[in-house]
């Protein structure tokens, strides 16, 4: 270590680029701080394990954006595909049986998540737009399709609801679920080669290509594994809300980039990884906790949660551009 | 100003200098310009030349020195204050807005009109339509289009930058003319160029810049390109002879690379060489003689017009660098920032790679990457103490991890561009022993460099191109500088040269 000026606000950068995870922590204890102060009551294992539960399927689609952030780019469609994911298994499931209706809903995210593939690694079409796009063709689909199955009725499987809404030992059954993905992705993005792609792709294209990276490859892989990863998603939160509505996932789409955001993942690539994406995830969740808490209306809740998104992000890029 | 004296130049910069930083860029340059007269600037590469330019141009503000335009000090850094005092320069890429017509990028300069279709007529252009997309015009009509729009607002002095580059032969004759006669026509022409013949033809004087220093001023006449080279070569001639290896003369069996009349875009028309296993080859170019090119083909990222490259006797055809690197054509930028992932760490960047193809988009093989990257470092003896990401590494040691990176891989025709600009002498050394090294166990290594005196350092023969051709293939023991010199401004042709 050189010696710099360290004023506590450089250190405390140095810190953030070296440990990202360490002040992420820190705010969410913070945060937990403050609620305990605003009502003592609310904390035990029960709400933990509400929070955890609640926490997951954003924590789950925010994957998607923290594996497409980190080369460069995004996915808008993630909330629309577990919606469709949703909807079909729901609707399909009286009809087929449990086990194909999940097929199909699985297949159809995956063909959401080719047609980004397509266009954005082959087309070059800009990803926002691509999956903007695609989130909205999709959607009519959906609605076209639920026409024709109004009349089917709807069944949510039973294991579905197991796992979204069930408990063991205390802790949410979603764990069982969530816990190998989480150890899976943050496995894969240090020590797969893939994972290392995407990161060699946001720092740097045209020098990933110059090595030798068929960067196409990388991006249909990339979008195709996210729209699966948001059709999963989709199953397990169908199970937690038992209902399915043609906007189920939707109003966690944005939720899911700023938990991305949060957790000090770039939205320009090469920066970031999926353990502080939880983090953020967490902090999110407890925030909205807190702004029910306060008893503001609707409108200053929305205001209030903009507002701390945005300054804990300038915070993050602030201290992060330090070193 | 009442005083000033009566035939004075119409340009005059003296005892200009700039520092950036720790380079002395320039310390004592200096131009005069008459009416009526074209003056040359001459220079080799890192002579000081652009800052100069730069400067002139009002584009940069000089440390000291003045710059003065018709009597009246101009050295006030604005490109705008530059052109209010007379002087209007036209620079080797256009400075128009591609997504306007012409009469609007016209508008936007508030240039004339009529003046300006009279000198697009005279330049060749007649028939240009002032709604024509500046995107939908080529290249030579651009520059046609950036000088005629110079000319119609009529200004006492014109800074040409390499304006004949890429422009088809017809068309430099009309542009010669023109630009001869504006001089004629009293005005001054500051004409930069790295051709000879066009020196000869429209230039009365030309000054020669080297390290930062005027060396000359000299009255063009017969013969005058040899004390030219030597003015710009100035002591380093008799320098630099350490290590001469004699050209490995082996009639080997079948080149590594078999390059043939390669040819693309408007630089680069007609190269041809071989280059074997086991051999260092030079390329020697002036800037922008089609080198760039040359070596964007042979690394997948730019497709030939014309030409084939053949690897080990076999044809091939490069649609995407992926393709270069599985033939064994692996590239070493000249811009570091171009190859770096500059936010990962050093690790990361070497083994990039390793893991370039699907099969190994898998779990990583810890162990063995270590190693690789371990074995790389060392050979290449990378300061790595600068933990982290490769931002924080020196120059030196950043170019060192460009070169690690394909030596982790195993080399086998390595294309080096330059890839000793900008860092230190030790560094310099080190790469060239290594290079050597690498070509000693059987790898071919293409190596252009900007610095001649390289050449004998590290090659074992050198490829010359000017003009987008190879004029001249010149074995180490003979390539001193001079020599390369001559040949790298197509000197060594007949053009009524003695030798």
């Amino acid at each position: 270590m050189t010696t710099m000026t360290a004023s506590p606000l450089g250190r405390l950068g140095r810190l953030m680029v070296d440990n990202p995870l360490v002040p992420l922590i820190l705010l969410l204890g913070a945060l937990i701080g403050i609620l305990a102060l605003l009502n003592p009551a609310i904390l035990s294992m029960f709400w933990a394990g509400n929070t955890i539960k609640i926490a997951i399927p954003l924590a789950m689609l925010a994957a998607c954006q923290t594996l497409t952030m980190l080369t460069g780019g995004i996915d808008l469609s993630v909330g629309t595909v577990a919606t469709i994911a949703a909807f079909v298994t729901a609707t399909l499931a009286p009809l087929t049986g449990v086990p194909a209706a999940v097929a199909l809903a699985l297949g159809c995210a995956v063909i959401v998540g080719l047609a980004n593939g397509f266009g954005i690694a082959i087309c070059r079409v800009h990803p926002l737009i691509m999956t903007l796009g695609t989130a909205l063709i999709a959607t009519g689909c959906l609605l076209v399709y639920q026409r024709h199955v109004i009349a089917t009725g709807v069944l949510i499987p039973d294991v579905l609801i197991w796992l979204g809404t069930g408990r063991s030992y205390g802790l949410p059954n979603s764990l069982a679920l969530f816990l190998p993905f989480a150890i899976l992705i943050i496995w894969a993005q240090r020590r797969s080669g893939f994972g290392r792609l995407l990161y060699a792709i946001g720092a740097n294209e045209a020098a990933a290509r110059m090595s030798g990276v068929r960067v196409w490859q990388v991006q249909f892989t990339l979008y195709s594994l996210s729209s699966i990863i948001a059709g999963v998603t989709g199953l397990l939160y169908l199970g937690q809300i038992k209902t399915a509505s043609l906007s189920l996932a939707l109003p966690l789409d944005l939720p899911s980039v700023a938990a991305a955001v949060v957790g000090g993942t770039s939205i320009f690539g090469g920066r970031g990884g999926f353990g502080g994406t939880i983090v953020g995830a967490l902090i999110l969740t407890v925030m909205t906790t807190m702004l029910t808490l306060l008893q503001m209306p609707e409108g200053g809740r929305r205001i209030l949660f903009g507002l701390i998104i945005l300054a804990v992000t300038a915070l993050l890029v602030r201290l992060t551009d330090r070193s | 100003m009442p005083d000033a004296a009566p035939p004075t130049a119409i340009l005059d910069a003296k005892g200009v200098a700039k520092r950036f930083g720790a380079v002395q860029a320039l310390r004592d340059a200096s131009l005069k310009v008459d009416r009526g007269q074209v003056v040359a600037l001459m220079g080799a590469n890192g002579a000081g030349k652009s800052t100069f330019v730069k400067i002139l141009t009002g584009v940069l503000r000089p440390d000291s020195g003045h710059v003065r335009i018709r009597g009246r000090d101009s050295s006030v850094a604005s490109p705008a204050g530059a052109r209010r005092s007379g002087l209007v320069p036209v620079y080797q890429e256009p400075s128009l807005i591609p997504d306007l017509s012409v009469a609007d990028n016209l508008r936007l300069g508030d240039t004339p009109a009529d003046p300006f279709r009279h000198w697009a007529g005279e330049l060749g252009l007649p028939d240009l339509r002032p709604d024509a997309m500046i995107r939908s015009l080529s290249l030579a009509s651009l520059r046609i289009v950036d000088l005629a729009r110079a000319l119609a607002i009529e200004p006492d002095v014109l800074l040409l930058d390499e304006l004949t580059a890429a422009l088809p032969t017809d068309l430099v004759d009309r542009v010669l003319r023109v630009v001869r006669a504006q001089a004629d026509a009293g005005r001054a022409v500051i004409y930069i160029s790295h051709r000879f013949t066009e020196i000869a033809a429209i230039c009365d004087r030309a000054t020669v810049l080297r390290d930062g220093l005027t060396v000359g001023d000299l009255a063009i006449e017969a013969g005058i390109e040899e004390r030219i080279v030597e003015l710009m070569l100035g002591g380093t001639v008799a320098a630099a002879t350490t290590g001469t290896r004699g050209a490995r003369s082996r009639a080997t069996d079948v080149p590594r690379l078999r390059v043939r009349g390669l040819a693309t875009g408007t630089r680069l028309s007609d190269v041809s060489f071989d280059l074997g296993k086991g051999e260092v080859l030079g390329v020697v170019a002036l800037e922008g003689q089609g080198q760039d090119e040359l070596f964007d083909v042979l690394a997948g990222n730019r497709r030939a017009n014309a030409g084939t490259v053949e690897v080990d006797g076999r044809p091939a055809v490069f649609t995407d660098p992926a393709d270069a690197i599985a033939a064994g054509l692996t590239l070493v930028p000249g811009d570091r920032a171009q190859a770096l992932l500059m936010s990962r760490p050093v690790r990361e960047n070497i083994a990039l790679p390793l893991l370039a193809r699907p099969r190994r988009w898998g779990a990583i093989r810890m162990r063995d990457e270590a190693a690789r990257v371990t074995r790389a470092i060392e050979r290449l003896q990378i300061d790595t103490r600068a933990q982290g990401e490769v931002r924080r590494l020196s120059g030196g040691n950043q170019q060192k991890v460009t070169i690690a990176r394909w030596i982790a891989r195993g080399v086998q025709t390595l294309l080096l561009f330059d890839p000793t600009r900008g860092i230190d002498i030790r560094t310099k050394n080190q790469i060239y022993a290594l290079v050597r090294d690498l070509a000693d166990q059987g790898a071919a290594v293409l190596f252009y460099t900007s610095e001649l005196a390289e050449v004998r350092l590290a090659c074992d023969r050198a490829v010359v191109i000017f003009n987008g051709r190879a004029v001249d293939v010149i074995d180490a023991k003979d390539a001193d500088e001079p020599t390369l010199m001559r040949a790298a401004y197509g000197l060594s042709e007949a053009t009524g040269v003695s030798t």
